[in-house]
């Protein structure tokens, strides 16, 4: 089968042609780095079916960072390239295009952000381009689809470009082309334009930053709590519950009835697998995940958060870091598996492991922030904050003395920032349709499991030997009851669960506070803990966890005697 | 008059042609990627307080540049 590679900068909307192309959907967003592994499908051009790889952006051949070095590489295996050029910036992106000609492979060009041009006052001729470089060039606008079906047509034609230039002569060649094909007359600066220049800059950028970020917390929050309150725990506890409580009392009492309705009527506390196993990720968290990724996803698609790093970077630099890593530490507020294979976007291995940490220990997933959120408000809002506030202070601390202790420099923020575009609500809601769906499948299951485990553990008496174990130094050191030492040890399986296993529990303001940062501190879950080794290394994913356990153990000690 | 300056010391929406850049080859490739090399015309867009980062513009491409970077791009200020 014939392999076509789709390649070009980052940010010019590889991503968004690739699902175009091929009905795969894939994660975009409008900053960039958000590819960093290729994603692969299938494409029928005429009778021919062919295979369409999604290459991560490149600026050049001469790879900087370990994304560019495999996306260089796997150069070599293609048959066709497809170089799409972002056509706001077609000085810059024809620097690629050239670089490409050179490796004699069969090419054709796309000019994607058509639409765009005539905005900012551009126009392209497109005929011309094709003339020069001697391959079909083919106008197109991603995101509403305009073009593409003209574009697959001419993949056929896609041939090695004659053009000629000396390497050295690069950017002379490309200055050439320019004059020919491209007009650029002066326009005022459009509304987002102004927009951008206003959350950049520092007098105006950073109560801009505030604003918006307690706007997204108060959206998510309320969002949330409404589709829990309005919604899901009326329709669970009025339709659901009555109906499951009578089939289960069909089978009348006994060890099947205990695994699957438990032993209480009381939802969150029973512990059974039809109702607290599909209460905790139906009502309790999947209302957070979903007002969670929709803000997320419009401020990526808006192109907010590279803003939001340059005005970050100082801050970040007291840790050791650059801007830059406050994208994966917000991507992990959503879920730490994303966030940690985003850290690729960084380029040390010192960096990578800071940035980790950070986005490990200064907030809880989603799905655990739902849940300290639902058990916590019963004390207030205090309490339910203070866990939020103690996990920022010791991220932080943990970061600081990590960047004294690990040998190596800070390395400097420099990234292209994409302009503000307007999103498409299709596009943002068939992202939060992929992210949704991730959650249901994989995450759904393992909570739903994890109650299952609880229960027989319960049963056969599992629970209470541990307890029995651990008590006197949880009750000593943490003082926390010895209980919760069995909720710990289901902890790393998800960690969203091991909080709802508080709820049984009649624990003080105090204690909830206590272990709540406890359970989201102390491990990272299972599927975080393969996802780091994997990117890091076996050693790196152990190190880190001994890190965070040792620190966390610190902090507990000093909770107890100070609260 | 025409000023000779790095590009932290260029004020905010101010314009200057980039004239020397002090690094090796790679930072030279870094900023030659972005828009950013020597005859360009760039636009200073932000420059965040106590030695952050500067955003700049060429052309269309906007860059956050780090401190230490910007101070080793050099600009001739256009009045």
């Amino acid at each position: 089968m014939k392999k076509i590679l789709l390649v070009g900068n980052p940010n010019v909307g590889k991503s968004v042609i690739f699902s175009r192309l091929t009905g795969v959907d894939v994660i975009s967003s409008n900053y960039p780095g958000t590819t960093i592994e290729f994603t692969m499908g299938n494409l029928k051009a005429g009778e021919e079916r062919c295979q369409i790889i999604d290459v991560p952006g490149i600026y050049s051949l001469e790879a900087t960072s370990k994304a560019e070095e495999v996306a260089v590489e796997m150069l070599e295996g293609g048959d066709v390239i497809i170089d799409i050029l972002d056509s706001t910036n077609l000085e810059r992106n024809l620097n690629l295009t050239l670089m490409l000609i050179k490796k004699k492979i069969p090419m054709m060009v796309i000019l994607n952000f058509w639409d765009e041009i005539k905005h900012i006052g551009i126009s392209i001729d497109g005929t011309r381009l094709e003339e020069i470089l001697g391959v079909p060039v083919m106008p197109v606008c991603a995101v509403t689809g305009e073009g593409i079906k003209n574009a697959v047509s001419r993949i056929r034609e896609a041939k090695v470009s004659a053009y000629d230039f000396t390497d050295k002569n690069r950017w002379k060649a490309i200055g050439e082309i320019i004059e020919k094909t491209q007009k650029v007359e002066h326009k005022h600066h459009t509304l987002l334009e102004r927009l951008s220049d206003i959350t950049v800059r520092p007098l105006t950028g950073i109560p801009a930053a505030a604003t918006i970020m307690y706007l997204v917390f108060e959206a998510v929050r309320l969002l949330g709590e409404g589709i829990i309150n309005r919604l899901m725990d009326p329709f669970f506890n009025n339709v659901y519950m009555p109906v499951v409580l009578k089939v289960a009392g069909m089978t009348g009492a006994g060890f099947i009835r205990e695994f699957l309705v438990g032993k209480t009527p009381e939802v969150m506390k029973s512990f059974g697998i039809l109702t607290t196993g599909l209460y905790i990720p139906f009502v309790v968290v999947l209302p957070y995940i979903l007002s969670f990724y929709l803000v997320l996803s419009f401020l990526e698609d808006f192109g907010y958060l590279p803003r939001l790093a340059v005005l970050l970077d100082n801050i970040f630099h007291k840790l050791g870091l650059h801007g830059y890593s406050s994208i994966p530490v917000i991507l992990g507020l959503g879920c730490k598996v994303p966030a940690i294979l985003s850290v690729r976007i960084l380029e040390t291995q010192r960096e990578k492991i800071i940035a980790t940490v950070l986005l490990l220990m200064s907030a809880p997933c989603m799905p655990q922030t739902a849940m300290i959120l639902s058990l916590g408000m019963r004390y207030g809002i205090k309490t339910a904050a203070s866990i939020f506030a103690i996990l920022i202070v010791v991220s932080v601390a943990s970061c600081m003395v990590l960047n004294r202790i690990m040998k190596g420099e800070t390395p400097e923020l420099f990234v292209e920032i994409p302009p503000y575009r307007l999103p498409k609500l299709t596009v943002i809601l068939k992202k939060l349709w992929l992210r949704i769906k991730g959650f249901l499948m994989e995450a759904v299951p393992i909570i739903i499991l994890g109650v299952g485990i609880v229960n027989v553990f319960d049963l056969l008496g599992i629970m209470g030997y541990f307890t029995k174990l651990m008590q006197a130094p949880f009750a000593r050191l943490f003082g926390l009851p010895g209980e919760l030492a069995s909720v710990a040890l289901l902890g790393f399986l998800r960690t969203d669960m091991s909080i709802a296993l508080l709820a049984p529990f009649s624990l003080t303001s105090a204690q909830f506070v206590k272990a709540g940062v406890f359970l989201a501190l102390y491990l990272p879950c299972l599927a975080t803990f393969f996802t780091m080794a994997r990117e890091m290394g076996w050693m790196s994913a152990v190190k880190i966890t001994v890190w965070m356990l040792a620190a966390t153990s610190l902090v507990m000690v000093i909770l107890n005697v100070v609260l | 008059m025409k000023e000779y300056m790095d590009l932290t010391r260029l004020d905010e929406n101010e314009k200057g042609i980039v004239r020397e850049i002090t690094g090796g080859r790679g930072f030279v490739n870094k900023l030659e990627m972005l828009g950013i090399r020597e005859g360009m015309e760039i636009i200073k867009v932000s420059g965040i307080m106590m030695r952050g980062p500067v955003v700049v513009r060429a052309g269309n491409t906007q860059a956050a540049i780090g401190y230490g970077m910007a101070r080793r791009i050099f600009v001739e200020k256009e009045k």
